[in-house]
């Protein structure tokens, strides 16, 4: 048993040595490539990222919050043996449900923000609750249908900020700006930096925790490991846990979406999200799909977007490179765990 | 062409000849020096139990398995059957229990598949018409297969070893998936067929079956043939002697005389249990079953023991009838990598697997680790620890792990709970509506364990082993309802025999012969 864990951790640190690795050579290879200089493209990398005060609070943190709240949806959904690649769609409907509660409440501080947050949440969680009656009446693949409601829900965010949610000078194609007093708490000294933070960290630690230490934590790991067994020897309501896990990690995305509207854009338009609900994929992934390790992931990859754009304004690289990184690190995460899976076997 | 033939050795009459044919997979001898003849012109019914070598044989025939001893000729010469490919130029046809077709093609493109040359449909659709004409099958070449019921694909999978030309057909259990009605004329079919001078044999486990369209009959028991001859000199009890080995009438045991006023735990009253498909697979079933007892289901392959075994262990809904049974009952499947285990997950984990369904808040690990820890002792699983990976182990270890952790009364099994009862529900309007719930028996207390084929992958040891703790168990007072394939086993471990066959379940005395009779659907 001793031996046993033991290469599993040899074969964890191997996983995450060669990715770093990879990545590290496929960045270098790249930059120069695209008529960089290496050190050029690694200092702009760095300042642009985590070298600086103002990078690391306002570039790096501020896009770890989505990516850490999106990607603890996508862990939570994958051990639950639902492959929820939707995250982007639901972020984009939770953003639009905070987004119209914001806008139609009464101004008024922390009711507002909770609601709204509230709203989010919901809002998310029944996105991907359609994804959930597809798959448990009609067996139709998540892996389909969540990414096909990506598009409707990006076709519906663009409808309502052309038509019933759009800013009253029918101007430009977006809400009208939430007061001040509808905005998340900024963290001082820490630049755009807000409450979400705390929020997103509070909830993937509730999710690592849950998934440890809660029988529903544990009937959504064993459905997702054998349904047939948690159905037969575990007496599991399969389909429910299916369901649960559906409307959980659609609520996180969700929420991703309200917090970036209450804590960064202040107003919902089209084009808000950058893909963190696909990024987020990567995120778990890399966190072997465990919450807590999302942190950590989520600011590795936030890191890479922040200083990608440096990249490009100062060392001439586009930011497309770190798309590139980013594509490769998730293979080379997929290939280890296809070895682990052959060294189990054997 | 003719690759691997050699000289004529015998009568061109014997369609097809297999000669001293002995295999082994590993150290298990699967067929041991089996002779049989195939006469042009006749069918001939190959007779077995599950796993006697039937199925084996057949695929040596086919060019699936290279023997390690023997012969085999087809229409007078010695072949040398390096595959498949070579067994249909030899004229060599065979139909699988399970089609070997692509449901969502069409009929045509079934039959075409596996061809040479440019694809056209109009010729593929001809060659289908024209054996609709020769075979009577009325085929539509451009039906879709996967939309087709399962009488007509084999009728497809008929066809196409036809189109291949071949005068030698081999049925592997072709009426096992037929109606009653369908049954008659794929029989009648195949004398048809053998009457234009072809040859067929029939796999299966059906002795009326045999009896009622082969010319010749040969019979198997663990690879060895126990019989061969002409039909009309075998007697349904002949050859159930011959399949069951009735000349070595066994006394159990152990034979273990439960307590008279031992609690009855199982009660079934006119039990009806339809598959997931809404085919009545127990019919009319009513039996009691104490605690101490164990048994055991006799029956062959698809009779009804799955769904059976599955509503004593309320994993399948009763459709009508009455069962009483203890709220919780152990259930060990048959398939326990798919269905028992979660083989990337600690024992620990798996342990707390059982009554996860109902379980809420937080797990208590360090309890399930301690729990797993004296479930590992008390049942000689051999690991490092509640932490190792149940893929770590091997599969007598597993089985034991899942005995003791559906054996255990643990938290929410406490005993004396009332017994859940299953009535006549009304399938459409009300799920939990009983109709006709009866109140005579006293509620059970003691646990209960069904068991499906316990030993099936387990060595000498491992099997003997599991053995030991179903006695024990039945011995503290639990009531054990088991399943195994092998009648052998079945008489070594069961105090009491019911035998089910096509879904009509029957108490048995403890007898090899009237087991193995009332499991092909004989009753002395």
């Amino acid at each position: 048993m001793s031996v046993h864990s033991a290469a599993r951790g040899d074969i964890t640190r191997r996983r995450i040595g060669a990715a770093a690795l990879i990545a590290g050579v496929v960045l270098l290879a790249l930059a120069v490539t695209h008529g960089g200089t290496a050190s050029l493209a690694l200092t702009a990398l760095w300042r642009g990222s985590l070298g600086t005060w103002y990078a690391l609070t306002s570039a790096t943190l501020v896009r770890a919050v989505p990516l850490m709240l999106t990607g603890t949806a996508v862990a939570l959904a994958f051990r639950g043996g639902v492959f929820n690649i939707g995250a982007e769609g639901q972020l984009l409907a939770g953003a639009a449900c905070a987004a119209a509660v914001a806008l139609g409440l009464p101004s008024g501080g922390a009711f507002t923000v909770v609601a709204a947050l509230g709203a989010g949440a919901v809002g998310g969680a029944a996105w991907a609750g359609i994804a959930a009656v597809l798959r448990t009446r009609f067996g139709v693949l998540e892996v389909i249908s969540t990414i096909m409601l990506n598009y409707v829900a990006l076709h519906a965010v663009s409808w309502l900020v052309r038509g019933p949610l759009q800013e009253p000078t029918h101007a430009y194609p977006q809400t009208l700006t939430i007061t001040d007093a509808t905005r998340l708490w900024r963290i001082p000294g820490a630049g755009r930096l807000h409450a979400g933070l705390l929020i997103a960290l509070l909830l993937a630690l509730a999710a690592g925790w849950a998934l440890r230490h809660t029988a529903a934590g544990f009937r959504l790991i064993a459905t997702g490991d054998n349904r047939a067994a948690a159905a037969s020897a575990g007496l599991v309501d399969v389909a429910a846990t299916t369901t649960h896990a559906f409307l959980a990690s659609g609520a996180l995305a969700g929420l991703a979406g309200a917090v970036e509207v209450l804590g960064v854009t202040f107003a919902l338009y089209e084009d808000i999200s950058p893909g963190y609900g696909y990024t987020a994929i990567a995120v778990a992934l890399l966190a072997g799909l465990d919450p807590w390790k999302v942190v950590a992931s989520a600011v590795l990859f936030a890191a890479l977007e922040a200083g990608a754009g440096a990249m490009q304004r100062d060392a001439g690289i586009p930011s497309t490179v770190v798309t590139a990184v980013e594509a490769m690190l998730i293979l080379a995460v997929v290939a280890a765990q296809a070895m682990r899976r052959r060294t189990a076997a054997t | 062409m003719d690759r691997g033939a050699h000289r004529t050795v015998s009568d061109a009459s014997e369609a097809l000849a297999l000669t001293g044919i002995t295999h082994r997979f590993g150290a298990v001898t699967a067929i041991d020096d089996v002779s049989m003849t195939l006469r042009a012109g006749t069918v001939h019914a190959l007779l077995g139990e599950n796993g006697a070598g039937k199925s084996t044989l057949m695929r040596i025939a086919h060019g699936m398995i290279r023997p390690d001893a023997g012969q085999v000729a087809v229409n007078g010469t010695v072949r040398e059957l390096a595959s498949q490919g070579d067994a249909i130029a030899a004229g060599l046809g065979m139909v699988h229990q399970h089609f070997t077709l692509v449901p969502a093609m069409t009929v045509a493109e079934n039959i075409a598949l596996g061809g040479r040359g440019p694809w056209s449909q109009r010729a593929a659709e001809r060659v289908v018409e024209e054996l609709s004409a020769r075979t009577g099958f009325a085929l539509d070449p451009r039906a879709v297969v996967g939309s087709l019921p399962v009488g007509a694909q084999q009728r497809v999978e008929i066809a196409k070893a036809l189109a291949r030309r071949a005068r030698v057909l081999v049925l592997d259990e072709p009426t096992g998936v037929l109606a009653p009605g369908e049954v008659q004329g794929l029989l009648r079919w195949l004398r048809a067929f053998v009457a234009q001078g072809n040859a067929a044999v029939l796999i299966t486990h059906k002795l009326r079956e045999a009896l009622d369209v082969a010319d010749d009959v040969t019979v198997l028991r663990r690879g060895a043939r126990m019989m061969s001859g002409p039909a009309r000199e075998a007697s349904e009890q002949s050859l159930t002697a011959a399949m069951i080995g009735g000349a070595v009438e066994r006394a159990p045991r152990s034979p273990r005389v439960p307590r008279h006023d031992a609690p009855v735990v199982f009660r079934a009253d006119d039990l009806v249990v339809r598959d997931a498909g809404d085919v009545v697979r127990v019919r009319s079933a009513s039996f009691r079953i104490a605690a101490g007892e164990i048994v055991g289901i006799a029956a062959v392959e698809g009779s009804g023991q799955r769904e059976l075994l599955r509503a004593l262990a309320g994993r399948l809904p009763v459709s009508s009838g009455t069962l009483v049974r203890p709220p919780a009952v152990g259930f060990v499947p048959e398939d326990r990598h798919g269905d028992a285990v979660l083989l990337e997950r600690s024992l620990a984990e798996n342990v707390a697997l059982r009554g996860l369904g109902g379980a809420r808040g937080v797990m208590h690990w360090d309890a399930v680790r301690a729990r797993t820890r004296t479930l590992m002792a008390d049942f000689d699983v051999r690991a490092d620890g509640p932490d190792v990976r149940m893929r770590a182990l091997s599969g007598g270890n597993q089985q034991k792990l899942v005995l003791a952790r559906e054996l255990e009364d643990g938290p929410g099994l406490a005993r004396g709970a009332p017994p859940e009862r299953q009535g006549e529900q009304d399938r459409t309007a009300d799920h939990h509506r009983f109709v006709a719930p009866s109140v005579d028996s006293p509620p059970p207390t003691a646990s209960a364990l069904v068991v499906e084929n316990p030993t099936r992958g387990l060595d000498v040891r491992a099997t003997a082993a599991v053995h030991d703790r179903l006695r024990e168990a039945a011995d503290r007072g639990a009531a054990v309802v088991f399943h195994a394939s092998d009648l052998d086993e079945v008489l070594l471990l069961a105090s009491r025999v019911l035998v089910i066959f096509g879904g009509t379940v029957r108490e048995t005395p403890l007898q090899r012969d009237a087991i193995g009779r009332a499991m092909v659907g004989f009753h002395s």
